[in-house]
């Protein structure tokens, strides 16, 4: 895994000889600005089907080892 | 709670999220919760299924420029979102959608304070540790429910301008009452939805450097805020003198013992790899959306205390108390409306002053009661002023008067008639109980015919009991010294 | 009809003939789900007769009136198991489908079943499932390409008519060409995202995997349109036509230096096939020149830091809590994300994760994703500037025909580098299409194997994409079956 690791980071390390200082980084694909959704409440999903993929359901609730442990 | 510091100054900076008073999520349709079953309230989203996408909350964002506004910020032509990832069970896509270097609004004040920034992010699910009953394979268990998850926050940073932990309560409380007046919150420490972080320093007086900052954290009300600081600069104090350094650290105030211990944050020492939130656009808010928004703004807590100052003639402390309030502060604006003779300052004296006093006894040990919720009318304390500034009740009366409004509400004009409290305008009768009064105390009478002014004390006191209170202690004395030959 | 007859019609002729009544969609459907699939192609399949019973409304009505199609395991389908090609979601039923999936089942597409893929999609090769290998209909010793493997060799080996697939770096195209099939990648933002598993959220696109371009056409059509749960979607301006053109007359069609017939790695049988399909173009009446997209050859170092820094944040949420693969035996929280992200991902996800999030990290974010980012604007200015010369840039689909099973396996890099023609039109969000051209041996020998031809135009010209590819495909005629067509021997 190293290795391989190690000899992509070399190809990939060729665009660090492009002098790219004056070009904006691409953040945004799609030119859109503002979409946003209205405040309006859409069905949330009965409690047993959230539930139901989960490894450890517990009243109602996902349970994990606590971080504090 | 003014710091005796040894010669250093406190440098204090604040970090607030507000909770918005949405009725959905900041990125799904969910509705918010308020104390319901856990996971009642989630979808693929803001459980973070795979494929899930985020879309934004247009009233999230309303809400947010306002805030902006009426902090005096500049709103970003150009804001984006980005991902702030890290591990945790209570951040379901392991990374959280938040700003970061473009926020929504940068560069506001609010009274003495800068602001630096104002940004629009979403909560964390909620952790319930479960301890003891929740063995799994010998090691504690938590419980995670996300109906808080995904619910909009505003989180707003200051520049360290606040110098004690006074201040930064006060502060604190008007930027409370402000967003309050916006209705973008319900900015309820006790309750969750204003959370408060302070960063704490001391540096020499005079000095222009920084010194090294501790993060005080979860501090969930107005009183530990200001405890919990002052005690973290009397920490750092005694560290400096006794020559040790201060460690970055953040740190828990525990209100019950006064005492301060590390976190181990799930952040120390994070490299949260920030990037730009791909599945989100940029927000550009157009004039329209800030029009719109400055246009809904009401008369915000700082323009209110200017007013009160400068229109109205109210001095500094009272004006604060009744500008910061913002319900006290339209209690006291409906009582100067009622259309009465009394003065603004007379109300504001009063309704700062007595009616606070007798509400927060009355209330007792559950804390506050709110003029605008108790049995005292707007209209009630402004009649009420208007007849002692008129002189038909002496102060001391009206103080009665405002007991009994306290408990049975209804009209100060009825309860002096039924009780008999109306000042003795009436000199003929005033003149009896004064004569009365001297012939009762003969010996007082003699001392201050001599011009021993003390000994008039117990001649007042028989004309007031006498007259419970209804005659003018001034006018008692005049009539005193007259009939002992003195004017 | 037989089987056998029924399974070699295009999506479009079967359209016709349930229309006319000649054929019963549920007859076609029984068809595709009883063809032995011999590839790994699927991961999961309809029972015949489970027509009317899965993703759709009852009765075939609308548009795709009840023909069967394929579907990628990267899309959610509530009620259908969907994996993404991992052990970390093995056994994961989603409570939701994915829009792209409800648009076509509300238009009458049904189900045939969940196809094979790389894990996460992230491969070129569909060697990188978790639940095996696809094989390639043409040589079942060779990979049928990836990611979108599994919906590529059932589409070209008659397990389904068509399919819908991914495309983020070239996973449609690029097994498309290796199958000998069509396979668009849309513009980004045409088709929603919400529900397709995420790989890269900047260039991850639906779209489909079909015999002919036609075919395409009638499929996006039905898929694309804005959708409010995608903030990234706008779909495509003026819907899909189906094409009709003839020739290619009045067209300028751009062959740039960096991808073409001359760059490094091109089979010498790859490069014979596409030449010829130049000359195609020109016996059509098309115009050919020379262009150069200067950055495009810094393509794949710009990708292979975007995708996995994307990456790298998307799979953070595989972490045992709600859902997927927990692994038992962790002890403590820590353990817990460990553990179960170590056995439930494979190699090439834990490789890509790994240089993600180096890409992402403090001290290392300018240098790797801020400047890859930088190398991306510029590729994208490259092929717009292009285009103020051309309609359209043709280029070889991939370097190489189907290569042999674990051939490039050991090195990531080489992999990697298969797609370089694809590449770059991912990072300009552009749409191209990948047709068959011909056939041709590898080199060092071997059977004839498929080449595929890309054909790129700028952003949201599907239909005059669509359009020109037509004319093309009618000339080439390319329509030899794979020896593994409806479960043949190969």
């Amino acid at each position: 895994m190293q290795s391989e690791l190690s000899g992509i980071l070399e190809h990939v390390d060729r665009i660090q000889s492009l002098d790219l200082s004056e070009v904006e980084p691409t953040s945004h694909v799609v030119a859109l600005e503002n979409v946003m959704r209205p405040d309006e409440p859409r069905p949330s999903l009965p409690r047993e089907r959230a539930l139901e993929p989960a490894p450890d359901p517990y009243e109602g609730a996902f349970r994990v080892p606590s971080p504090n442990a | 709670m003014s710091a005796n510091l040894d010669g250093y100054e406190a440098v204090i900076g604040l970090e607030i999220h507000v909770q918005l008073r949405t009725r959905t999520k900041m990125f799904c349709g969910c509705e918010l919760s308020f104390g319901d079953d856990p996971n009642v309230h989630t979808c693929p989203v803001c459980l973070a299924h795979p494929g899930s996408l985020p879309t934004l909350n247009e009233q999230a964002v309303r809400y947010g420029i306002q805030i902006g506004l009426a902090l005096g910020c500049e709103i970003a032509p150009r804001s984006i979102f980005h991902r702030k990832n890290y591990f945790y069970p209570d951040l379901p896509k392991a990374y959280q959608i938040s700003q970061y270097d473009i926020p929504l609004a940068r560069n506001g004040r609010l009274g003495d304070v800068r602001i630096h920034r104002v940004h629009l992010e979403e909560d964390a699910a909620k952790l319930i540790h479960v301890g003891e009953s929740g063995r799994i394979h010998g090691s504690d268990a938590s419980l995670v429910d996300f109906n808080r998850g995904g619910t909009p926050l505003v989180e707003i940073v200051t520049e360290p301008d606040l110098r004690d932990a006074t201040a930064a309560r006060e502060w604190l409380q008007l930027l409370r009452s402000t967003i309050k007046a916006i209705g973008a919150s319900d900015v309820n420490m006790e309750e969750g939805s204003l959370r408060c972080d302070a960063n704490v320093s001391i540096r020499p007086a005079g000095s222009q450097e920084l010194g090294t900052k501790t993060e005080l954290k979860n501090m969930n009300s107005f009183r530990f805020l200001e405890r919990g600081i002052q005690a973290e600069l009397e920490r750092q104090v005694a560290l400096v003198r006794a020559g040790e350094p201060i460690e970055q650290e953040t740190l828990h105030f525990d209100p019950r013992t006064g005492t301060l211990t590390p976190l181990r944050s799930k952040e120390y020492a994070h490299d949260y790899r920030y990037f730009p939130e791909p599945d989100l656009v940029p927000l550009a808010p157009t004039q329209e959306m800030l029009e719109e928004a400055r246009a809904a703004l009401p008369e915000l807590p700082a323009q209110r205390l200017e007013r009160y100052q400068s229109e109205l003639g109210i001095p500094e402390a009272q004006a604060k108390l009744l500008a910061y309030d913002g319900e006290l502060g339209d209690y006291f604006e409906a009582a100067v409306g009622a259309g009465t003779e009394a003065s603004a300052t007379g109300i504001a004296n009063w309704v700062t002053g007595d009616l606070t006093a007798r509400l927060r006894e009355a209330a007792g040990e559950d804390g506050e009661v709110h003029a605008a919720d108790s049995r005292v009318t707007p209209q009630a304390i402004a009649e009420l002023v208007a007849m002692v500034e008129a002189k038909q009740v002496t102060a001391q009366a009206g103080r009665e008067v405002l007991a009994k409004l306290v408990v049975e509400g209804g009209s100060p004009a009825e309860i002096v008639e039924r009780e008999g409290l109306a000042s003795i305008s009436d000199s003929g009768e005033l003149e009896g109980i004064v004569a009365a009064a001297i012939d009762s105390d003969p010996d007082a009478a003699e001392k201050v015919r001599e011009g021993n002014m003390k000994a008039i004390g117990p001649l007042v006191g028989y004309v007031m009991r006498e007259t419970k209170g209804r005659a003018d202690g001034g006018e008692v004395t005049r009539l005193i010294r007259k009939q002992l030959g003195l004017d | 009809m037989s089987i056998r007859e029924l399974i070699e019609l295009s999506a479009a002729e079967a359209l016709r003939r349930i229309t006319a009544g000649e054929i019963s969609a549920a007859e076609l459907f029984d068809a595709y789900a009883a063809v032995p699939d011999e590839l790994n192609a699927y991961l999961w399949r309809a029972e015949p007769g489970a027509a009317d019973g899965n993703g759709a409304g009852a009765g075939a009505e609308g548009p795709l009136a009840g023909l069967p199609l394929a579907v990628k395991d990267i899309f959610c389908t509530e009620g259908i198991a969907t994996t993404a090609g991992s052990r970390i979601l093995e056994g994961y039923v989603p409570p939701y489908t994915a829009t792209s999936v409800q648009r076509v089942t509300d238009a009458g597409a049904r189900i045939l079943g969940k196809t094979n893929m790389d894990e996460f999609a992230m491969g070129s090769s569909n060697e990188n499932s978790a639940f095996g290998p696809v094989l390639n209909p043409w040589d079942k010793a060779r990979v049928p390409g990836g990611s979108s493997g599994g919906s590529a060799a059932a589409v070209a080996a008659g397990l389904a008519p068509w399919a819908l697939g991914t495309d983020t770096g070239g996973s449609i195209r690029q097994p498309a060409a290796l199958c000998g099939i069509v396979g668009l990648k849309p513009t980004y933002g045409a088709i929603s995202r919400y529900g397709m598993i995420a790989f890269a959220s900047s260039l991850d696109q639906c779209g489909p995997l079909t015999r002919t371009v036609t075919d395409a056409a009638l499929l996006l059509r039905e898929l694309q349109g804005r959708d409010d749960r995608d903030s990234t979607s706008v779909g495509i301006e003026g819907g899909v036509e189906l094409p009709s053109r003839e020739d290619l007359r009045g067209l300028r069609f751009g062959v740039p230096r960096e991808l073409g017939p001359e760059a490094e790695g091109i089979e010498a049988g790859v490069r014979e096939v596409f030449e010829r399909t130049l000359r195609r173009i020109e016996e059509l009446g098309g115009e050919l020149d020379e262009c150069e997209l200067p950055h495009s050859r810094h393509g794949i170092s710009a990708y292979y830091v975007i995708a996995p820094a994307e990456a790298s944040a998307n799979l953070a949420r595989y972490d045992g809590v709600r859902y997927g693969m927990r692994d038992p035996d962790a002890r403590d929280l820590t353990g817990m994300y460990e553990r179960t992200r170590g056995r439930g991902f494979g190699a090439e996800v834990k490789r890509r994760i790994m240089l993600g999030t180096y890409a992402l990290s403090s001290g290392y974010y300018e240098a790797y994703y801020g400047q890859a980012q930088r190398v991306r604007t510029k590729i994208a200015e490259d092929f717009r500037a292009a285009f103020e010369r051309f309609d359209f840039l043709v280029t070889p689909t991939a370097p190489t025909v189907a290569f042999e099973l674990g051939s490039k396996t050991d090195d990531p890099l080489a992999m990697y580098l298969n797609d370089y023609c694809t590449v770059p039109v991912s990072l300009a969000g552009i749409p191209a299409i990948s047709i068959p051209g011909g056939l041709a041996q590898p080199d060092g020998g071997g059977p004839e194997l498929p080449v595929g031809v890309q054909v790129i135009s700028p952003a949201f010209t599907e239909s005059k994409l669509l359009d020109a590819a037509y004319a093309l495909e009618q000339a080439i005629g390319f329509d030899a079956r794979p020896p593994g067509f409806g479960g043949g021997e190969a």
